[in-house]
C-alpha cells in the first residue's frame, strides 16, 4: 500500500470540485490512458479580469491522481490565469503534504492540465513536450527518458556522471543496474562501449590526522559545512539546523520540506560526509529527535 | 483483522498470500523452542527435527502425487524454485540456448527470462488469446532440440486461467525437452498427480496454501539432470545447500496435509462462493466483465474488469470498508503500464486499469461474499462520476474520441 498523507486521503475520499463546470469556457485534457491517468480540467474564467471563477475536474486515475486534481482546483480558484500558471507541480504536492515519488507524475499531470486549459481559453495550441518513461530511480523519481536524454546531451559515460547530472542513483543505489543498462544502450548509439569504472583503488578517506581543535573551532567548521549544503536543501524547500555536538555525534534538525521527507536519511548521510570532509575526523550525524531526552535543551 | 473504524475485515486476496492456518501455526511453534536442533546434528536435539522434516517431505509428496519423497527439494520460496529450475536446465545443457515460456507468466519467471535474453539466450514467448488461452500449435512449432527448458505456469495468478500443462509436458517429453511448471497458484486448489505426468520440475510456495512465507518447494523428478543454485552443505541431498528452515518445513507439511483434506471443498464450496460473488457483481454493475477463461480456471479466483475507472481507486475505497482485493492497474504495481496479463489478452486500457481480482479461500463465508456484493456497485458508481469517460448514465459516446488527451 502506498504511504499517502492524511491530506491525500482526504482529497481522495471527499474530492472537491468533482465534475464538469457548467458554462465552462476553458478545457484542458491531458494524460495517458496507457499509464492509467487522464484528467479533464474545466474552468469558468471571467473574460474581463481573467479570474478563475470556478474549476472542476474529471479524472480517470488512482487515488493520488484524484487527490492531485482536487487540490489543483482548490489552489487555482480565485486566481487570475497568469497567477494560476505560476502554480508548479511541487505546489500541488506540497498542498497535499507530499506524494510518494512514484506518484509525483500525478501532480505533473495537474499542472499540465492547467496549462492546457489556459491555452484552450486563449485560443493557443498547447503541446506537451513531456515524455515519460519507466521509473528508474525511486529515491528521486527519475524516469528512463530523462536519464537517456541527459546521457545523450551531455555525453555521459559513467553511473557517477548520471548521479551528478540527474540525481538518479544517488540514493539507495539499487537502480545502478538499470542505469548501467541505459548507459550501455545510449552509448552504443554513438559506437561507444560502456565500461563500468573498475573499482579504482579508492583513496581511502583517511581523514588527515586531526590537529587538535577547540570545541568552538569544531562547531564553526560544522556550521561551515552546513552552510555549504544549505543552498541544495533550500532548493528543495527544506533546511537544516545544528542543535548540538556531543563528542563524535552531531545533532541536527531537518526543517521545511526536509522534515519527514522520505529522503531524510539519504540527506543526513550527505551532510555527514560533508562534515567529515570539513573536520577531518569521523562524526555521526543524527536527527535531533534521537537525542537522549535528558540532554535536550528544549521540549 | 478489523479496520481502524472497527469493521471486521474481509480478506479476498488469497492469490497474493493466505492466512497461516491455526493448526499449521501450532505444528510449527515447537520448532522455534524445544525442537531447535540442527537436523544435521548427531545428537538427540537434531534427530527429532530430522524426523519431522522427513514427515513434512512425505506430506508434500502426497499432495503432489510424487513417486518418491526424495523428489521434494525444500527452498525458500516460489521464486527460488523457479530460478533454480530454469538456471539448472541451462547449466546442465550448455549446448541448448533457447527457452520457451508464455507472455503471462509471473515475474519470477518473466524477469529471469528477460535477463537471460540479455545474456544471449533466445526466449520464445507463447502468446494468449482474449481469454488467456495458449495456442498449442504455436507451442509445437518452437519445440526443438535447441530448447533447454519449457516453463509454463499451471494457473495464472491474475485470472486463475489454467494452462494444459499435462499435455504440454507430454509434448515436451516427445521432443526431448525438459518441462517445468510454476504451480504456485494451483497447488492445493486443483488435484495434482505428478507420478503419472511428464512434468520434470514444479514450483510451489507455502504461503499460497496457508503455510507461512519463506518456504517453497522444487519438485525434481528422479533422474532429471540437475545443477544446484546454492552449493555448500549436503542439505536436500546437496541440491539446495543451507541449513533447513525446519519450522517452516514442518508448517508446509501440515499445510499440505490440510490442503489434501480440503481439496474437494475448494472445488465445491469455495467455487460456489466465487460464482455467487462474480455473478451478482456482473449482474448489478453495468460495463463490467470477467477476464480470463471462465470455463477453465481456479475455483477461487474472480477477476472482474470495471470499465472507465482505475483499479487503485477501487481498492482504496474497498479498503475503507475493510475489503481486501487487488488490481491489475498500473498504479498498484508502481509501473506505468497496466498488468502484462491484461495487455496480453488484448483488454483495452479503459478496462485493464480497472481490473479487480477477488481471490477467495476456504476461510471465507457467504456472509462476506454478500457484504462485498453490496459494497462494489456504489464504489464503481462513485468513481465513474469522476471519470471523463463516463456521462450521466453510461460511457460517453465513443469515449476514445470524446476524450483524447494531449499526450498518449
Amino acid at each position: 500500500m502506498w504511504e499517502y498523507s492524511e491530506k491525500v486521503q482526504e482529497h481522495f475520499f471527499t474530492p472537491r470540485n468533482a465534475g464538469a463546470v457548467q458554462d465552462a469556457n476553458a478545457l484542458g485534457d491531458v494524460g495517458s490512458l496507457a499509464c492509467g491517468d487522464a484528467l479533464r480540467l474545466s474552468l469558468k474564467v471571467d473574460p474581463e479580469t481573467e479570474v478563475i471563477l470556478d474549476a472542476g475536474f474529471q479524472t480517470f486515475g488512482c487515488g493520488s491522481a484524484i487527490a492531485s486534481s482536487s487540490a489543483l482546483t482548490e489552489i487555482i480558484k480565485g486566481k487570475t490565469l497568469d497567477e494560476a500558471l505560476k502554480v508548479t507541480n511541487q505546489d500541488i504536492a506540497d498542498y497535499l503534504d507530499g506524494l510518494p515519488p512514484e506518484k509525483m507524475h500525478c501532480s505533473v499531470m495537474g499542472r499540465e492540465a492547467l496549462q492546457a486549459a489556459v491555452a484552450n481559453y486563449r485560443g493557443e495550441e498547447w503541446k506537451d513536450d513531456h515524455e515519460e518513461g519507466a521509473l528508474i530511480c525511486k529515491c528521486f523519481a527519475v524516469d528512463s527518458v530523462l536519464i537517456e536524454e541527459t546521457i545523450r546531451n551531455n555525453k555521459l559515460t559513467t553511473v557517477e556522471d548520471v548521479v551528478n547530472f540527474t540525481k538518479a542513483g544517488g540514493g539507495c543505489s539499487a537502480c545502478h543496474e538499470g542505469v548501467e543498462e541505459i548507459l550501455t544502450r545510449v552509448m552504443a548509439e554513438s559506437g561507444q562501449t560502456f565500461a563500468p569504472a573498475a573499482p579504482a583503488p579508492v583513496a581511502v578517506a583517511m581523514p588527515t590526522p586531526p590537529t587538535k581543535m577547540t570545541g568552538v573551532q569544531r562547531i564553526r567548521k560544522i556550521e561551515a559545512a552546513l552552510e555549504a549544503i544549505r543552498p541544495n536543501l533550500q532548493r528543495d524547500h527544506g533546511d537544516v539546523e545544528l542543535i548540538d555536538v556531543d563528542g563524535k555525534t552531531v545533532y541536527v534538525k531537518m526543517t521545511g520540506a526536509c522534515a519527514g521527507c522520505q529522503m531524510a536519511a539519504v540527506t543526513l548521510e550527505g551532510i555527514q560526509e560533508r562534515i567529515i570532509d570539513e573536520l577531518g575526523e569521523f562524526v555521526r550525524v543524527v536527527p535531533a529527535e534521537l537525542m537522549p531526552k535528558s540532554e535536550r535543551a528544549y521540549g | 483483522m478489523t479496520t481502524d473504524s472497527g469493521i471486521q475485515g474481509i480478506y479476498f486476496d488469497n492469490n497474493a498470500t493466505t492466512m497461516v492456518a491455526p493448526e499449521v501455526v501450532e505444528a510449527m511453534l515447537p520448532f522455534f523452542s524445544e525442537q531447535f536442533g540442527n537436523p544435521s546434528s548427531m545428537h538427540l536435539f537434531g534427530n527429532k527435527v530430522g524426523f519431522a522434516i522427513k514427515q513434512a517431505r512425505q506430506q508434500v509428496q502426497t499432495l503432489l502425487g510424487a513417486e518418491h519423497d526424495s523428489e521434494i527439494v525444500f527452498t525458500s520460496c516460489g521464486t527460488e524454485s523457479d530460478s533454480t529450475a530454469i538456471l539448472s536446465a541451462l547449466k546442465a545443457q550448455p549446448e541448448r540456448k533457447e527457452i520457451i515460456t508464455t507472455v503471462v507468466e509471473h515475474p519470477a519467471v518473466l524477469a529471469l527470462c528477460e535477463h537471460l535474453a540479455k545474456e544471449g539466450y533466445k526466449v520464445h514467448y507463447l502468446e494468449v488469446d482474449g481469454k488467456g488461452r495458449l495456442d498449442l500449435d504455436a507451442y509445437r512449432k518452437v519445440l526443438s532440440d535447441r530448447v533447454a527448458i519449457v516453463s509454463v505456469m499451471w494457473a495464472n495468478n491474475e485470472t486463475g486461467t489454467l494452462f494444459p500443462v499435462l499435455e504440454m509436458a507430454e509434448m515436451a517429453k516427445a521432443a526431448g525437452v525438459l518441462f517445468h511448471t510454476d504451480a504456485v497458484q494451483a497447488v492445493g486448489k486443483v488435484a495434482i498427480d505428478l507420478k503419472t505426468s511428464s512434468i520434470d520440475m514444479l514450483s510451489l510456495s507455502g504461503h499460497k496454501l496457508h503455510a507461512p512465507k519463506g518456504i517453497g518447494v522444487l519438485y525434481l523428478r528422479r533422474n532429471t539432470r540437475f545443477r544446484p543454485l546454492l552449493r555448500g552443505g549436503h542439505q536436500e541431498r546437496g541440491r539446495r545447500a543451507g541449513t533447513e528452515n525446519s519450522a517452516a518445513i514442518v508448517a508446509l507439511g501440515k499445510a499440505c496435509e490440510m490442503a489434501m483434506e480440503h481439496m474437494a471443498q475448494e472445488q465445491t464450496s469455495v467455487r460456489a462462493l466465487r460464482d455467487r460473488l462474480e455473478q451478482a457483481i456482473i449482474a448489478t454493475v453495468p460495463y463490467s466483465f470477467v477476464t480470463g477463461d471462465p470455463s477453465n480456471r481456479l475455483p477461487n479466483t474472480a477477476n472482474i474488469a470495471f470499465e472507465y475507472i482505475e483499479g487503485e481507486a477501487i481498492l482504496l475505497l474497498l479498503n475503507k470498508l475493510g475489503i481486501a482485493a487487488s488490481s491489475g492497474s498500473a498504479c498498484t504495481s508502481g509501473s506505468l503500464e497496466p498488468s502484462h496479463v491484461m495487455r496480453a489478452m488484448g483488454i483495452p486500457y479503459t478496462a485493464a486499469h480497472g481490473t479487480t481480482r477477488f481471490s477467495l479461500s476456504r476461510y471465507n463465508t457467504l456472509e462476506e461474499v454478500e457484504r462485498v456484493i453490496a459494497a462494489v456497485p456504489p464504489i464503481v458508481a462513485q468513481l465513474r462520476k469522476l471519470s471523463p469517460y463516463w456521462g450521466e448514465n453510461g460511457p460517453v459516446e465513443e469515449p476514445e474520441k470524446a476524450f483524447a488527451p494531449a499526450y498518449a
